[in-house]
Protein backbone atom coordinates (compact mmCIF):
# COMPACT_ATOMS: atom_id res chain seq x y z
CA UNK A 1 0.00 0.00 0.00
CA UNK A 2 0.97 3.95 -0.87
CA UNK A 3 1.20 6.13 2.00
CA UNK A 4 1.15 10.10 1.18
CA UNK A 5 2.65 12.35 4.12
CA UNK A 6 1.47 16.29 2.85
CA UNK A 7 4.36 18.30 5.31
CA UNK A 8 4.31 22.10 5.77
CA UNK A 9 7.22 24.02 5.74
CA UNK A 10 6.61 26.42 8.86
CA UNK A 11 9.10 28.80 11.19
CA UNK A 12 10.74 26.61 13.46
CA UNK A 13 9.43 25.76 16.31
CA UNK A 14 12.20 27.13 18.62
CA UNK A 15 11.85 30.75 17.23
CA UNK A 16 10.25 33.62 18.89
CA UNK A 17 8.02 35.20 16.48
CA UNK A 18 7.69 38.90 16.09
CA UNK A 19 4.24 40.86 14.81
CA UNK A 20 5.25 43.43 12.29
CA UNK A 21 4.98 46.82 13.22
CA UNK A 22 2.83 47.39 10.14
CA UNK A 23 0.35 44.90 11.15
CA UNK A 24 0.17 42.91 8.17
CA UNK A 25 1.71 39.79 9.44
CA UNK A 26 4.73 38.27 11.45
CA UNK A 27 8.47 38.59 10.07
CA UNK A 28 9.76 35.36 8.30
CA UNK A 29 12.69 37.46 6.62
CA UNK A 30 15.57 35.49 7.70
CA UNK A 31 14.11 33.63 10.26
CA UNK A 32 14.97 29.50 10.11
CA UNK A 33 12.17 27.66 8.67
CA UNK A 34 11.65 23.46 9.42
CA UNK A 35 9.09 20.56 8.52
CA UNK A 36 6.33 21.37 11.03
CA UNK A 37 6.78 18.65 13.95
CA UNK A 38 3.70 17.02 12.92
CA UNK A 39 4.78 15.88 10.23
CA UNK A 40 7.63 14.69 11.34
CA UNK A 41 5.64 12.32 13.53
CA UNK A 42 3.77 11.21 10.14
CA UNK A 43 6.77 10.81 8.41
CA UNK A 44 8.19 8.40 10.44
CA UNK A 45 5.11 6.79 11.01
CA UNK A 46 4.89 6.14 7.50
CA UNK A 47 8.94 5.08 6.86
CA UNK A 48 8.11 2.65 9.92
CA UNK A 49 5.16 1.50 7.86
CA UNK A 50 7.20 0.39 5.60
CA UNK A 51 10.10 -0.89 7.58
CA UNK A 52 7.75 -3.35 8.53
CA UNK A 53 6.45 -4.26 5.35
CA UNK A 54 2.74 -3.35 5.19
CA UNK A 55 3.55 -0.12 3.53
CA UNK A 56 5.24 -0.11 0.01
CA UNK A 57 5.70 3.57 -0.97
CA UNK A 58 6.00 6.62 1.14
CA UNK A 59 5.39 9.78 -0.88
CA UNK A 60 5.92 13.24 0.72
CA UNK A 61 3.63 16.14 -0.73
CA UNK A 62 4.17 20.10 -0.33
CA UNK A 63 2.67 22.87 -1.10
CA UNK A 64 3.66 26.54 -1.06
CA UNK A 65 7.11 28.43 -2.00
CA UNK A 66 10.38 26.86 -4.06
CA UNK A 67 12.12 26.36 -1.15
CA UNK A 68 9.28 24.08 0.05
CA UNK A 69 11.50 21.21 -1.66
CA UNK A 70 14.38 21.84 0.94
CA UNK A 71 10.95 19.97 3.38
CA UNK A 72 10.62 17.40 0.86
CA UNK A 73 14.14 16.78 0.79
CA UNK A 74 14.44 16.57 4.64
CA UNK A 75 11.26 14.25 4.09
CA UNK A 76 12.89 12.20 1.38
CA UNK A 77 16.67 11.77 4.25
CA UNK A 78 13.96 10.58 6.65
CA UNK A 79 12.60 7.59 4.23
CA UNK A 80 10.47 9.07 1.93
CA UNK A 81 10.93 7.48 -1.10
CA UNK A 82 9.84 10.18 -3.53
CA UNK A 83 8.06 13.89 -3.70
CA UNK A 84 5.77 16.04 -5.17
CA UNK A 85 5.73 19.79 -5.05
CA UNK A 86 3.27 21.92 -5.91
CA UNK A 87 4.42 25.38 -5.80
CA UNK A 88 2.80 28.64 -6.08
CA UNK A 89 4.09 32.11 -3.70
CA UNK A 90 -0.08 32.88 -3.14
CA UNK A 91 -1.00 32.36 0.44
CA UNK A 92 -2.31 28.69 1.32
CA UNK A 93 -5.44 28.31 3.87
CA UNK A 94 -6.04 24.60 4.86
CA UNK A 95 -9.57 24.43 2.72
CA UNK A 96 -6.83 25.17 -0.69
CA UNK A 97 -4.28 22.81 0.79
CA UNK A 98 -7.22 19.95 1.01
CA UNK A 99 -7.76 20.53 -2.53
CA UNK A 100 -4.48 20.25 -3.74
CA UNK A 101 -3.69 17.40 -1.93
CA UNK A 102 -7.45 16.17 -2.87
CA UNK A 103 -5.98 16.66 -6.22
CA UNK A 104 -2.97 14.60 -6.13
CA UNK A 105 -4.59 11.83 -4.49
CA UNK A 106 -7.21 11.24 -7.36
CA UNK A 107 -3.92 10.69 -9.32
CA UNK A 108 -1.80 8.82 -6.91
CA UNK A 109 -4.79 6.29 -5.26
CA UNK A 110 -2.91 6.18 -1.78
CA UNK A 111 -4.32 3.61 0.64
CA UNK A 112 -3.46 6.27 3.68
CA UNK A 113 -2.73 9.88 3.70
CA UNK A 114 -1.12 11.17 6.83
CA UNK A 115 -0.99 14.59 7.68
CA UNK A 116 0.59 16.36 10.91
CA UNK A 117 -2.67 17.17 13.47
CA UNK A 118 -1.75 21.03 13.28
CA UNK A 119 0.51 23.13 11.47
CA UNK A 120 2.48 24.69 14.36
CA UNK A 121 2.04 28.40 12.88
CA UNK A 122 -1.66 28.54 11.58
CA UNK A 123 -2.22 26.11 14.18
CA UNK A 124 -5.51 25.77 12.71
CA UNK A 125 -5.54 21.88 12.96
CA UNK A 126 -8.15 21.40 9.59
CA UNK A 127 -6.34 20.33 6.89
CA UNK A 128 -6.37 16.34 7.40
CA UNK A 129 -10.12 16.19 8.38
CA UNK A 130 -10.88 18.87 5.05
CA UNK A 131 -8.93 16.07 2.82
CA UNK A 132 -10.50 13.05 4.08
CA UNK A 133 -14.26 15.16 4.09
CA UNK A 134 -13.20 15.77 0.22
CA UNK A 135 -12.34 12.25 -0.45
CA UNK A 136 -15.34 10.62 1.47
CA UNK A 137 -12.75 8.48 3.61
CA UNK A 138 -12.98 8.18 6.58
CA UNK A 139 -10.60 10.12 9.36
CA UNK A 140 -8.94 9.36 12.21
CA UNK A 141 -7.42 12.43 13.99
CA UNK A 142 -5.06 12.95 16.50
CA UNK A 143 -3.47 9.43 16.38
CA UNK A 144 -1.17 8.18 19.14
CA UNK A 145 -1.05 3.96 17.51
CA UNK A 146 -2.24 2.89 13.99
CA UNK A 147 -2.28 -0.90 13.68
CA UNK A 148 -2.89 -1.85 9.76
CA UNK A 149 -5.30 -4.67 9.29
CA UNK A 150 -3.65 -7.78 8.13
CA UNK A 151 -5.22 -7.32 4.82
CA UNK A 152 -4.73 -3.44 4.56
CA UNK A 153 -8.86 -3.16 4.05
CA UNK A 154 -8.48 -1.51 7.53
CA UNK A 155 -6.87 -0.11 10.09
CA UNK A 156 -7.43 0.53 14.24
CA UNK A 157 -6.01 3.74 15.30
CA UNK A 158 -5.74 5.00 19.15
CA UNK A 159 -6.86 8.73 19.23
CA UNK A 160 -6.32 11.49 22.23
CA UNK A 161 -9.02 12.98 23.24
CA UNK A 162 -10.66 15.32 26.18
CA UNK A 163 -10.64 12.71 28.94
CA UNK A 164 -8.47 10.07 27.67
CA UNK A 165 -8.14 7.57 24.38
CA UNK A 166 -10.02 6.40 22.42
CA UNK A 167 -9.58 3.61 19.64
CA UNK A 168 -11.71 3.54 16.53
CA UNK A 169 -11.92 1.26 13.56
CA UNK A 170 -11.48 2.46 9.96
CA UNK A 171 -11.79 1.12 6.48
CA UNK A 172 -8.94 2.15 4.36
CA UNK A 173 -8.24 4.49 2.49
CA UNK A 174 -8.15 6.95 5.06
CA UNK A 175 -6.41 10.37 7.02
CA UNK A 176 -4.87 9.46 9.77
CA UNK A 177 -3.31 12.74 11.31
CA UNK A 178 -0.52 12.68 13.94
CA UNK A 179 -0.66 13.31 17.31
CA UNK A 180 2.89 13.80 19.37
CA UNK A 181 2.78 10.36 21.10
CA UNK A 182 2.71 8.72 18.03
CA UNK A 183 6.11 8.01 17.96
CA UNK A 184 9.84 9.68 18.21
CA UNK A 185 11.29 10.64 14.65
CA UNK A 186 14.87 9.70 13.57
CA UNK A 187 16.98 12.27 12.99
CA UNK A 188 18.34 12.19 9.19
CA UNK A 189 21.87 10.87 9.03
CA UNK A 190 24.53 12.04 6.52
CA UNK A 191 24.63 9.54 3.96
CA UNK A 192 20.51 9.15 3.67
CA UNK A 193 20.72 13.18 3.42
CA UNK A 194 23.35 12.41 0.39
CA UNK A 195 20.68 9.91 -0.75
CA UNK A 196 17.99 12.16 -0.62
CA UNK A 197 19.48 14.40 -3.23
CA UNK A 198 19.01 11.52 -5.78
CA UNK A 199 15.33 10.61 -5.46
CA UNK A 200 12.82 11.94 -7.18
CA UNK A 201 10.50 15.30 -6.71
CA UNK A 202 8.34 15.92 -8.99
CA UNK A 203 6.93 19.84 -9.53
CA UNK A 204 3.66 20.91 -10.41
CA UNK A 205 1.39 23.86 -9.61
CA UNK A 206 -2.15 24.45 -8.72
CA UNK A 207 -2.94 25.09 -12.19
CA UNK A 208 -2.17 21.73 -13.40
CA UNK A 209 -4.08 20.76 -10.91
CA UNK A 210 -7.13 22.06 -11.34
CA UNK A 211 -7.22 24.13 -7.92
CA UNK A 212 -8.83 27.02 -7.21
CA UNK A 213 -6.36 28.02 -4.05
CA UNK A 214 -7.64 32.01 -3.57
CA UNK A 215 -7.91 32.11 0.38
CA UNK A 216 -11.18 32.52 1.52
CA UNK A 217 -10.30 34.25 4.96
CA UNK A 218 -9.11 37.77 4.93
CA UNK A 219 -6.58 38.74 7.47
CA UNK A 220 -7.06 42.22 8.06
CA UNK A 221 -4.48 42.45 11.15
CA UNK A 222 -1.96 40.77 13.10
CA UNK A 223 -1.16 42.36 16.48
CA UNK A 224 0.62 41.48 19.29
CA UNK A 225 -1.30 39.63 22.39
CA UNK A 226 -0.92 41.86 25.65
CA UNK A 227 1.82 41.31 27.76
CA UNK A 228 1.56 40.10 31.11
CA UNK A 229 2.82 42.47 33.81
CA UNK A 230 5.26 41.39 35.14
CA UNK A 231 5.80 39.55 38.80
CA UNK A 232 7.69 39.32 41.89
CA UNK A 233 9.92 36.42 43.06
CA UNK A 234 8.86 35.46 46.89
CA UNK A 235 11.86 34.59 49.22
CA UNK A 236 9.80 31.61 50.39
CA UNK A 237 6.60 29.40 50.82
CA UNK A 238 5.21 31.03 53.76
CA UNK A 239 5.90 34.85 51.33
CA UNK A 240 4.32 32.68 48.91
CA UNK A 241 1.05 31.85 50.95
CA UNK A 242 0.77 35.29 52.71
CA UNK A 243 0.28 36.87 48.81
CA UNK A 244 -1.82 34.17 47.47
CA UNK A 245 -3.91 34.56 50.47
CA UNK A 246 -3.95 38.35 51.20
CA UNK A 247 -2.77 40.01 47.61
CA UNK A 248 -4.39 37.55 45.22
CA UNK A 249 -7.05 36.14 47.35
CA UNK A 250 -7.20 32.97 45.13
CA UNK A 251 -7.29 30.39 48.29
CA UNK B 1 -29.59 35.28 10.94
CA UNK B 2 -29.51 32.16 12.82
CA UNK B 3 -26.50 30.45 14.50
CA UNK B 4 -26.00 26.49 15.21
CA UNK B 5 -24.29 25.45 18.00
CA UNK B 6 -23.50 22.01 17.78
CA UNK B 7 -23.40 20.73 21.62
CA UNK B 8 -20.89 18.90 23.18
CA UNK B 9 -21.81 15.78 25.38
CA UNK B 10 -21.69 12.21 26.02
CA UNK B 11 -24.69 11.12 25.46
CA UNK B 12 -25.94 11.80 29.58
CA UNK B 13 -24.40 14.83 30.00
CA UNK B 14 -23.97 18.47 28.24
CA UNK B 15 -19.85 19.50 28.22
CA UNK B 16 -19.79 22.85 29.70
CA UNK B 17 -17.71 24.04 26.95
CA UNK B 18 -20.97 24.01 25.05
CA UNK B 19 -21.93 26.93 27.22
CA UNK B 20 -18.92 29.50 25.76
CA UNK B 21 -19.83 28.12 22.36
CA UNK B 22 -23.45 29.80 22.63
CA UNK B 23 -21.65 32.51 24.68
CA UNK B 24 -19.59 33.13 21.44
CA UNK B 25 -23.10 32.75 19.26
CA UNK B 26 -24.96 35.33 21.16
CA UNK B 27 -21.95 37.99 20.40
CA UNK B 28 -22.27 37.56 17.15
CA UNK B 29 -26.49 37.84 17.17
CA UNK B 30 -29.12 36.38 16.32
CA UNK B 31 -31.29 33.03 16.83
CA UNK B 32 -29.35 30.45 18.25
CA UNK B 33 -30.12 26.33 17.66
CA UNK B 34 -28.35 24.27 19.49
CA UNK B 35 -27.78 20.50 17.63
CA UNK B 36 -27.45 17.31 20.14
CA UNK B 37 -26.99 14.69 17.90
CA UNK B 38 -26.22 11.31 20.04
CA UNK B 39 -28.00 8.43 21.10
CA UNK B 40 -30.47 8.55 23.77
CA UNK B 41 -29.59 11.63 25.11
CA UNK B 42 -33.01 13.30 25.99
CA UNK B 43 -31.71 14.71 29.19
CA UNK B 44 -28.54 16.58 27.47
CA UNK B 45 -31.74 18.15 24.60
CA UNK B 46 -33.11 19.20 27.88
CA UNK B 47 -29.95 20.96 29.67
CA UNK B 48 -29.25 22.60 26.22
CA UNK B 49 -32.99 23.80 26.41
CA UNK B 50 -32.50 25.91 29.28
CA UNK B 51 -29.22 27.43 28.25
CA UNK B 52 -29.72 31.42 28.28
CA UNK B 53 -30.40 32.83 24.32
CA UNK B 54 -30.91 29.18 22.95
CA UNK B 55 -33.65 29.68 20.94
CA UNK B 56 -34.45 26.08 19.86
CA UNK B 57 -32.87 22.47 20.22
CA UNK B 58 -32.67 20.53 17.48
CA UNK B 59 -32.57 16.74 18.50
CA UNK B 60 -30.89 13.69 16.50
CA UNK B 61 -31.15 10.54 18.37
CA UNK B 62 -30.15 7.97 16.85
CA UNK B 63 -27.51 4.96 16.90
CA UNK B 64 -25.00 6.43 14.57
CA UNK B 65 -24.76 9.11 16.43
CA UNK B 66 -24.01 7.39 19.83
CA UNK B 67 -20.25 7.66 19.27
CA UNK B 68 -20.11 10.87 17.90
CA UNK B 69 -17.66 9.72 14.82
CA UNK B 70 -16.77 12.44 12.77
CA UNK B 71 -18.48 10.88 9.83
CA UNK B 72 -21.87 10.52 10.77
CA UNK B 73 -22.15 14.13 12.47
CA UNK B 74 -20.69 16.17 9.88
CA UNK B 75 -23.34 14.27 7.41
CA UNK B 76 -25.93 15.26 9.56
CA UNK B 77 -24.58 18.90 10.33
CA UNK B 78 -24.25 19.58 6.75
CA UNK B 79 -27.85 18.30 5.59
CA UNK B 80 -29.21 20.81 8.13
CA UNK B 81 -27.18 24.14 7.31
CA UNK B 82 -28.97 25.72 4.97
CA UNK B 83 -30.89 27.10 7.30
CA UNK B 84 -28.05 29.04 9.04
CA UNK B 85 -25.75 32.08 8.68
CA UNK B 86 -22.51 30.60 11.35
CA UNK B 87 -21.94 26.78 12.46
CA UNK B 88 -20.25 26.68 16.03
CA UNK B 89 -18.76 24.23 18.29
CA UNK B 90 -16.19 24.29 20.89
CA UNK B 91 -12.75 24.25 20.47
CA UNK B 92 -12.25 20.92 21.76
CA UNK B 93 -10.91 17.47 20.68
CA UNK B 94 -14.56 16.92 19.57
CA UNK B 95 -15.23 19.91 17.76
CA UNK B 96 -11.73 20.14 15.77
CA UNK B 97 -12.29 16.58 15.15
CA UNK B 98 -15.99 17.05 13.26
CA UNK B 99 -15.97 20.62 12.49
CA UNK B 100 -13.48 20.82 9.52
CA UNK B 101 -15.08 18.01 7.56
CA UNK B 102 -18.10 20.01 8.09
CA UNK B 103 -16.21 23.17 6.50
CA UNK B 104 -15.07 21.16 3.55
CA UNK B 105 -18.28 20.13 2.81
CA UNK B 106 -20.19 23.09 2.71
CA UNK B 107 -16.77 24.75 0.62
CA UNK B 108 -16.34 27.18 3.59
CA UNK B 109 -13.28 28.08 5.20
CA UNK B 110 -13.38 27.32 8.54
CA UNK B 111 -12.08 29.67 11.23
CA UNK B 112 -10.78 28.24 14.03
CA UNK B 113 -10.53 29.00 18.02
CA UNK B 114 -11.97 32.25 17.72
CA UNK B 115 -11.22 34.11 21.03
CA UNK B 116 -13.01 37.39 19.79
CA UNK B 117 -16.11 38.35 17.70
CA UNK B 118 -15.44 41.84 16.04
CA UNK B 119 -18.74 41.79 13.69
CA UNK B 120 -20.36 38.41 12.11
CA UNK B 121 -17.98 38.23 9.53
CA UNK B 122 -15.37 39.11 11.25
CA UNK B 123 -13.41 37.25 14.11
CA UNK B 124 -9.63 37.21 16.31
CA UNK B 125 -7.65 34.55 16.69
CA UNK B 126 -4.42 33.48 18.06
CA UNK B 127 -1.16 31.78 15.38
CA UNK B 128 1.84 30.71 16.28
CA UNK B 129 1.30 29.66 19.45
CA UNK B 130 -0.77 32.69 20.76
CA UNK B 131 2.41 34.75 20.01
CA UNK B 132 0.28 37.02 17.31
CA UNK B 133 -3.58 38.11 17.04
CA UNK B 134 -5.07 37.65 13.74
CA UNK B 135 -7.95 39.44 12.55
CA UNK B 136 -9.55 37.31 9.63
CA UNK B 137 -12.90 38.30 7.80
CA UNK B 138 -14.75 35.49 6.34
CA UNK B 139 -16.13 36.08 2.70
CA UNK B 140 -17.91 32.78 3.18
CA UNK B 141 -21.84 32.16 2.77
CA UNK B 142 -22.08 30.28 6.10
CA UNK B 143 -19.13 30.93 8.57
CA UNK B 144 -18.17 27.87 10.21
CA UNK B 145 -16.13 28.69 13.54
CA UNK B 146 -14.96 26.62 16.14
CA UNK B 147 -14.59 28.59 19.99
CA UNK B 148 -12.18 28.65 22.48
CA UNK B 149 -13.76 28.21 25.74
CA UNK B 150 -11.62 30.63 27.94
CA UNK B 151 -12.38 33.34 25.76
CA UNK B 152 -16.14 33.53 25.94
CA UNK B 153 -17.79 33.45 29.30
CA UNK B 154 -20.25 30.58 29.47
CA UNK B 155 -23.69 31.57 29.27
CA UNK B 156 -26.46 30.62 31.97
CA UNK B 157 -29.41 29.45 32.63
CA UNK B 158 -32.72 30.85 31.02
CA UNK B 159 -36.01 29.78 30.09
CA UNK B 160 -36.88 26.46 28.69
CA UNK B 161 -36.64 26.35 25.19
CA UNK B 162 -38.52 24.22 22.89
CA UNK B 163 -37.11 20.77 21.67
CA UNK B 164 -37.77 19.69 18.01
CA UNK B 165 -36.90 15.81 16.86
CA UNK B 166 -34.49 15.91 13.64
CA UNK B 167 -34.00 12.94 11.16
CA UNK B 168 -30.94 11.43 11.21
CA UNK B 169 -29.28 11.08 7.95
CA UNK B 170 -27.63 7.55 6.75
CA UNK B 171 -24.77 5.89 8.38
CA UNK B 172 -22.03 6.13 6.52
CA UNK B 173 -20.29 3.09 7.97
CA UNK B 174 -16.77 3.83 7.57
CA UNK B 175 -15.54 4.31 11.09
CA UNK B 176 -16.46 2.59 14.43
CA UNK B 177 -15.63 3.08 18.31
CA UNK B 178 -13.87 0.19 19.62
CA UNK B 179 -13.58 1.24 22.71
CA UNK B 180 -12.14 4.30 25.07
CA UNK B 181 -10.17 4.60 27.99
CA UNK B 182 -11.02 7.05 29.94
CA UNK B 183 -8.99 8.98 33.25
CA UNK B 184 -11.46 8.50 36.05
CA UNK B 185 -10.96 11.52 38.74
CA UNK B 186 -12.77 13.13 41.06
CA UNK B 187 -11.40 16.03 40.36
CA UNK B 188 -12.75 19.14 37.99
CA UNK B 189 -11.97 19.06 34.68
CA UNK B 190 -9.03 20.85 33.69
CA UNK B 191 -10.66 23.43 31.14
CA UNK B 192 -13.66 24.04 33.98
CA UNK B 193 -10.86 24.16 37.26
CA UNK B 194 -11.00 27.29 39.46
CA UNK B 195 -7.41 26.21 40.50
CA UNK B 196 -4.59 24.09 38.17
CA UNK B 197 -1.68 21.92 39.93
CA UNK B 198 0.50 21.49 36.74
CA UNK B 199 3.87 19.71 36.71
CA UNK B 200 6.68 19.31 34.06
CA UNK B 201 9.55 16.84 33.15
CA UNK B 202 11.13 17.82 36.86
CA UNK B 203 9.17 15.47 38.85
CA UNK B 204 10.99 13.09 37.30
CA UNK B 205 8.80 9.88 37.46
CA UNK B 206 5.15 8.97 37.53
CA UNK B 207 5.12 8.10 41.17
CA UNK B 208 6.75 11.36 41.96
CA UNK B 209 4.00 13.24 39.94
CA UNK B 210 1.10 11.83 41.75
CA UNK B 211 2.59 11.54 45.02
CA UNK B 212 3.84 15.22 45.03
CA UNK B 213 1.09 16.85 43.25
CA UNK B 214 -1.79 15.22 44.08
CA UNK B 215 -2.27 15.86 47.96
CA UNK B 216 -1.76 19.85 47.07
CA UNK B 217 -4.65 19.55 44.28
CA UNK B 218 -6.72 18.04 46.75
CA UNK B 219 -5.92 20.85 49.26
CA UNK B 220 -6.57 23.56 47.01
CA UNK B 221 -9.84 21.14 45.50
CA UNK B 222 -7.71 21.52 41.53
CA UNK B 223 -6.96 19.79 38.55
CA UNK B 224 -4.12 18.42 37.73
CA UNK B 225 -2.23 19.12 34.21
CA UNK B 226 1.17 18.48 33.09
CA UNK B 227 3.48 19.63 30.26
CA UNK B 228 4.20 18.25 26.99
CA UNK B 229 7.56 16.51 28.23
CA UNK B 230 5.74 15.01 31.42
CA UNK B 231 3.03 13.94 29.26
CA UNK B 232 5.73 12.24 26.93
CA UNK B 233 7.87 10.71 29.40
CA UNK B 234 4.81 8.66 30.97
CA UNK B 235 3.67 10.78 34.03
CA UNK B 236 0.81 11.54 33.45
CA UNK B 237 -1.98 11.06 31.02
CA UNK B 238 -2.23 12.33 27.13
CA UNK B 239 -5.09 14.87 28.02
CA UNK B 240 -3.49 16.17 30.76
CA UNK B 241 -1.36 18.73 28.36
CA UNK B 242 -1.62 22.37 28.96
CA UNK B 243 0.03 24.23 25.76
CA UNK B 244 -0.16 25.24 21.64
CA UNK B 245 -0.69 21.78 21.25
CA UNK B 246 -2.58 20.87 24.28
CA UNK B 247 -5.56 22.14 26.62
CA UNK B 248 -6.00 25.86 26.61
CA UNK B 249 -6.69 26.81 30.18
CA UNK B 250 -7.30 30.32 32.16
CA UNK B 251 -8.11 29.29 36.26
CA UNK B 252 -8.09 31.65 38.69
CA UNK B 253 -4.94 30.30 39.79
CA UNK B 254 -2.04 28.09 37.86
CA UNK B 255 0.68 26.51 39.56
CA UNK B 256 3.30 25.57 37.30
CA UNK B 257 5.43 23.05 39.01
CA UNK B 258 9.16 22.21 37.97
CA UNK B 259 8.21 23.43 34.03
CA UNK B 260 10.71 25.40 32.36
CA UNK B 261 8.05 27.43 30.33
CA UNK B 262 8.30 26.61 26.79
CA UNK B 263 6.28 29.09 24.52
CA UNK B 264 4.23 25.99 24.12
CA UNK B 265 3.52 25.80 27.21
CA UNK B 266 2.71 29.14 27.84
CA UNK B 267 0.42 29.43 24.85
CA UNK B 268 -1.94 27.25 27.08
CA UNK B 269 -1.94 28.64 30.29
CA UNK B 270 -0.78 32.48 30.25
CA UNK B 271 -4.33 34.37 30.45
CA UNK B 272 -5.02 32.35 33.73
CA UNK B 273 -5.75 34.87 36.20
CA UNK B 274 -2.90 34.49 38.69
CA UNK B 275 0.46 32.46 37.67
CA UNK B 276 2.55 30.78 40.53
CA UNK B 277 6.10 29.23 39.50
CA UNK B 278 8.03 27.04 41.39
CA UNK B 279 11.15 26.35 39.67
CA UNK B 280 14.57 25.83 41.11
CA UNK B 281 16.44 27.69 37.75
CA UNK B 282 16.17 31.62 38.57
CA UNK B 283 16.47 32.12 34.49
CA UNK B 284 13.22 29.75 33.90
CA UNK B 285 11.12 31.40 31.30
CA UNK B 286 8.06 30.77 33.38
CA UNK B 287 9.16 33.53 35.79
CA UNK B 288 8.22 35.87 33.16
CA UNK B 289 4.61 35.10 32.78
CA UNK B 290 4.58 34.16 36.96
CA UNK B 291 2.67 36.95 39.07
CA UNK B 292 4.67 34.96 41.95
CA UNK B 293 7.74 33.10 41.42
CA UNK B 294 9.24 30.81 43.80
CA UNK B 295 12.46 29.76 43.06
CA UNK B 296 12.80 26.29 44.89
CA UNK B 297 13.64 22.70 45.00
CA UNK B 298 10.04 21.41 44.15
CA UNK B 299 10.61 18.09 46.84
CA UNK B 300 10.83 20.96 49.19
CA UNK B 301 8.64 23.55 48.42
CA UNK B 302 5.22 21.74 47.27
CA UNK B 303 5.18 19.57 51.09
CA UNK B 304 6.06 23.10 52.97
CA UNK B 305 3.29 24.64 50.51
CA UNK B 306 0.60 21.89 51.58
CA UNK B 307 1.66 22.47 55.06
CA UNK B 308 1.29 26.01 54.96
CA UNK B 309 -2.04 26.00 53.79
CA UNK B 310 -4.77 25.42 56.43
C1 LIG C 1 5.12 20.71 18.00
C2 LIG C 1 5.33 20.90 19.47
C3 LIG C 1 4.22 21.04 20.27
C4 LIG C 1 4.38 21.19 21.65
N1 LIG C 1 3.26 21.34 22.41
C5 LIG C 1 3.40 21.49 23.75
C6 LIG C 1 2.25 21.67 24.60
O1 LIG C 1 1.11 21.69 24.14
N2 LIG C 1 2.46 21.79 25.92
C7 LIG C 1 3.71 21.77 26.49
O2 LIG C 1 3.83 21.87 27.72
N3 LIG C 1 4.81 21.62 25.70
C8 LIG C 1 4.67 21.47 24.36
N4 LIG C 1 5.79 21.29 23.60
C9 LIG C 1 7.10 21.05 24.28
C10 LIG C 1 7.80 22.30 24.76
O3 LIG C 1 8.55 22.85 23.70
C11 LIG C 1 8.76 21.94 25.91
O4 LIG C 1 9.67 20.96 25.47
C12 LIG C 1 8.03 21.40 27.16
O5 LIG C 1 6.97 22.26 27.51
C13 LIG C 1 9.02 21.26 28.29
O6 LIG C 1 8.41 20.65 29.41
P1 LIG C 1 8.95 20.94 30.89
O7 LIG C 1 8.89 22.38 31.17
O8 LIG C 1 8.22 20.02 31.79
O9 LIG C 1 10.44 20.36 30.82
P2 LIG C 1 11.84 21.15 30.83
O10 LIG C 1 11.89 22.17 29.78
O11 LIG C 1 12.87 20.09 30.86
O12 LIG C 1 11.82 21.93 32.21
C14 LIG C 1 11.95 21.34 33.47
C15 LIG C 1 12.10 22.47 34.46
O13 LIG C 1 12.13 21.95 35.76
C16 LIG C 1 13.10 22.64 36.53
N5 LIG C 1 13.54 21.75 37.61
C17 LIG C 1 14.31 20.63 37.51
N6 LIG C 1 14.42 20.02 38.72
C18 LIG C 1 13.72 20.76 39.60
C19 LIG C 1 13.43 20.65 40.98
N7 LIG C 1 13.88 19.62 41.72
N8 LIG C 1 12.68 21.62 41.56
C20 LIG C 1 12.19 22.66 40.84
N9 LIG C 1 12.43 22.80 39.52
C21 LIG C 1 13.16 21.87 38.90
C22 LIG C 1 14.19 23.00 35.57
O14 LIG C 1 14.88 24.16 36.03
C23 LIG C 1 13.39 23.28 34.29
O15 LIG C 1 13.04 24.65 34.17
C24 LIG C 1 5.67 21.18 22.22
C25 LIG C 1 6.78 21.07 21.40
C26 LIG C 1 6.64 20.93 20.03
C27 LIG C 1 7.84 20.81 19.17
N1 LIG D 1 1.11 23.87 2.55
C1 LIG D 1 1.07 22.60 2.97
N2 LIG D 1 1.76 21.64 2.32
C2 LIG D 1 1.73 20.35 2.74
N3 LIG D 1 1.03 19.94 3.79
C3 LIG D 1 0.31 20.85 4.48
C4 LIG D 1 0.30 22.22 4.10
N4 LIG D 1 -0.51 22.86 4.98
C5 LIG D 1 -0.96 21.94 5.86
N5 LIG D 1 -0.47 20.72 5.56
C6 LIG D 1 -0.71 19.44 6.28
O1 LIG D 1 -1.85 19.59 7.11
C7 LIG D 1 -1.48 19.44 8.49
C8 LIG D 1 -2.36 20.31 9.36
O2 LIG D 1 -2.22 21.68 9.03
P1 LIG D 1 -3.27 22.80 9.49
O3 LIG D 1 -4.63 22.31 9.12
O4 LIG D 1 -2.86 24.01 8.71
O5 LIG D 1 -3.09 22.97 10.95
C9 LIG D 1 0.01 19.71 8.53
O6 LIG D 1 0.61 19.08 9.63
C10 LIG D 1 0.45 19.12 7.19
O7 LIG D 1 0.57 17.71 7.27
Amino acid sequence: MKILVPVKRVIDYNVKVRVKSDGSGVDLANVKMSMNPFDEVAIEEAVRLKEAGIASEVVAVSAGVAACQETLRTAMALGADRSILIVTDEELQPLAVAKLLKAVCDKEAPQMVIPGKQAIDDDANQTGQMLAALLGWPQATFASKVVVNADKTGAAVTREIDGGLETIEISLPAVVTTDLRLNEPRYATLPNIMKAKKKPLETTTPEALGVDVKPRLKTLKVAEPAKRAGGVKVADVAALVDKLKNEAKVI
Amino acid sequence: MTILVIAEHDNAVLKPATRNAIAAAARIGGDIDVLVAGAACAAVAEAAARIAGVTRVRLADAAQYADHGAENLAALVVANAAAYSHILAPATAAGKNFLPRVAALLDVAQISDIVEVVSPDTFVRPIYAGNALATVQSADAVKVITVRGTAFEPAGEGAAAPIEALAGAADAGISRLVGRELTVSARPELTAARVIVSGGRALGSNENFHAVLEPLADKLGAAVGASRAAVDAGYAPNDYQVGQTGKIVAPELYIAVGISGAIQHLAGMKESKVIVAINKDPEAPIFQVADYGLVADLFDAVPALLAAID
